[in-house]
């Protein structure tokens, strides 16, 4: 591939992520993936006994995964923490907003 | 090269036992944590404390490290000696948990290889996928761009090194990107092993700070102010919308911070598009003449008006 070559990717959520694929986009076990999606920590869409995961659940797991190890934290704690730092998140761009 | 003192970066001791490691970095991952720390490139403090915590709270890692002497500053130019680490075995992979493209040069020299080397003859395996982040202006959504950006990935040289690389790429941004959604390149991770396939590289996107839009998923807001006068009898304004230039109508007795949405201006997408919601704010004239001052009081004077009537102390 040259420098001038232009790549074209696959625009999620035009595509979503398989169990497996999201699991090795954050290098974690596909087991780790499956407790939290079966848990609702991990939301994406299960249809036909398969899982499909988009952008934002990319972006959860990959928070999940520095709070959990940066703090040994519980799964359980790990979803409140971040769902709390998406609130504040939320919050401060409301308040840009209005 | 550069030398990283990890015990500098945790500001702990030589001598620090595994417990005021796991300490320090549980403090500094409090006050660097990138969604949340005010401090100014959080984001790559924090990196710096996940690579001196990979290797201190690693016991094979820090001995390996620990071999390397005092007589190194932060920041010091550094070449590993030859045979550094011999006798240390690492039971983890060369990188730790984590995107190998967010540790240094240093720690990639230093322990990238043991990893590396050591998968040499196994099956084929897959590459790791990477993460960036790409920042585009939010303008470029509406009609789709080419960027050019550079990635640092780790590759392997022909002695089994782990060296980072810089690589060019020219990715196209599709029209109707949103903020957090990630374009997907396959094959533009990190090489397989043993013929494996290569990883993928996940791009974030993220769109710098627009002057005169605020971003909420597809929709826009554009804060618009009025005159006392529009908002009380009403008026047709020009509105600039990121399509070209609109009129619009503000409706008779219109209230200061009222949204008007003006449908389908948003982001464009593939099904709806987002809206564009236009915030009407009342700017008053200033009474800084004789006559202007007259009139607010002839005002005051009109209207028997208290906004404040249904505040109760």
């Amino acid at each position: 591939m040259t420098h001038d070559d232009v790549l074209i990717g696959e625009l999620l959520d035009d595509a979503s992520l398989s169990l497996v694929e999201l699991a090795q986009a954050c290098h974690v076990e596909e087991q780790w993936v499956l407790e939290r999606a079966e848990a609702g920590i991990i939301q994406g869409d299960y249809q036909a006994e398969v899982w499909h995961f988009f952008s934002e659940d990319l972006i959860r797991a990959r928070k999940l995964i520095t709070i959990e190890r940066s703090f040994d934290a519980d799964a359980e704690l790990a979803a409140l923490v971040a769902d709390l730092i998406d609130e504040i998140h939320q919050l401060k761009k409301q308040l840009k907003v209005t | 090269m550069d030398y990283k003192d990890y015990y500098a970066v945790l500001g702990v001791s030589k001598t620090a036992t595994a417990d005021e490691i796991k300490k320090a970095y549980r403090k500094m991952a409090r006050k660097y944590h990138p969604d949340i720390s005010k401090v100014p490139n959080a984001e790559d403090k924090m990196k710096e404390v996940n690579e001196a915590n990979a290797v201190l709270a690693d016991t094979e890692k820090r001995a390996a490290y620990d071999q390397l002497g005092n007589s190194y500053q932060h920041g010091q130019n550094f070449q590993p000696p030859p045979d550094w680490n011999a006798g240390f075995e690492y039971s983890g992979d060369g990188m730790p948990n984590g995107d190998a493209a967010d540790f240094s040069a240093f720690f990639a020299d230093l322990f990238g290889q043991a990893g590396q080397s050591r998968q040499k003859g196994n099956h084929q395996r897959r590459g790791e996928d990477h993460h960036a982040k790409i920042f585009i202006d939010l303008m470029d959504t509406f009609k789709g761009v080419t960027k050019a950006i550079v990635i640092q990935t780790p590759q392997q040289d022909a002695a089994g090194h782990v060296i980072r690389q810089a690589r060019n790429l020219n990715v196209k941004i599709p029209k109707g990107v949103k903020q957090g959604q990630h374009i997907r390149l396959p094959g533009q991770g990190t090489p397989g092993l043993s013929g494996g396939p290569a990883g993928d590289l996940f791009l974030e996107i993220h769109f710098n700070q627009h002057d005169v839009y605020q971003v909420k998923e597809r929709d826009l807001y554009e804060n618009i102010a009025i005159t006392p006068w529009e908002a009380a009898l009403g008026a047709k304004i020009n509105v600039q919308t990121p399509d070209g230039e609109v009129q619009m109508k503000v409706p008779e007795n219109t209230k200061s911070g009222t949204k008007l949405r003006l449908k389908g201006r948003g982001i464009p997408t593939k099904g709806s598009s987002g809206d564009l919601y236009i915030v009407l704010e009342m700017v008053t004239p200033p009474a800084n003449n004789e006559k202007a001052k007259q009139f607010y009081e002839e005002m005051a004077n009109t209207f028997s008006f208290n906004p404040r009537q249904n505040t109760k102390a």
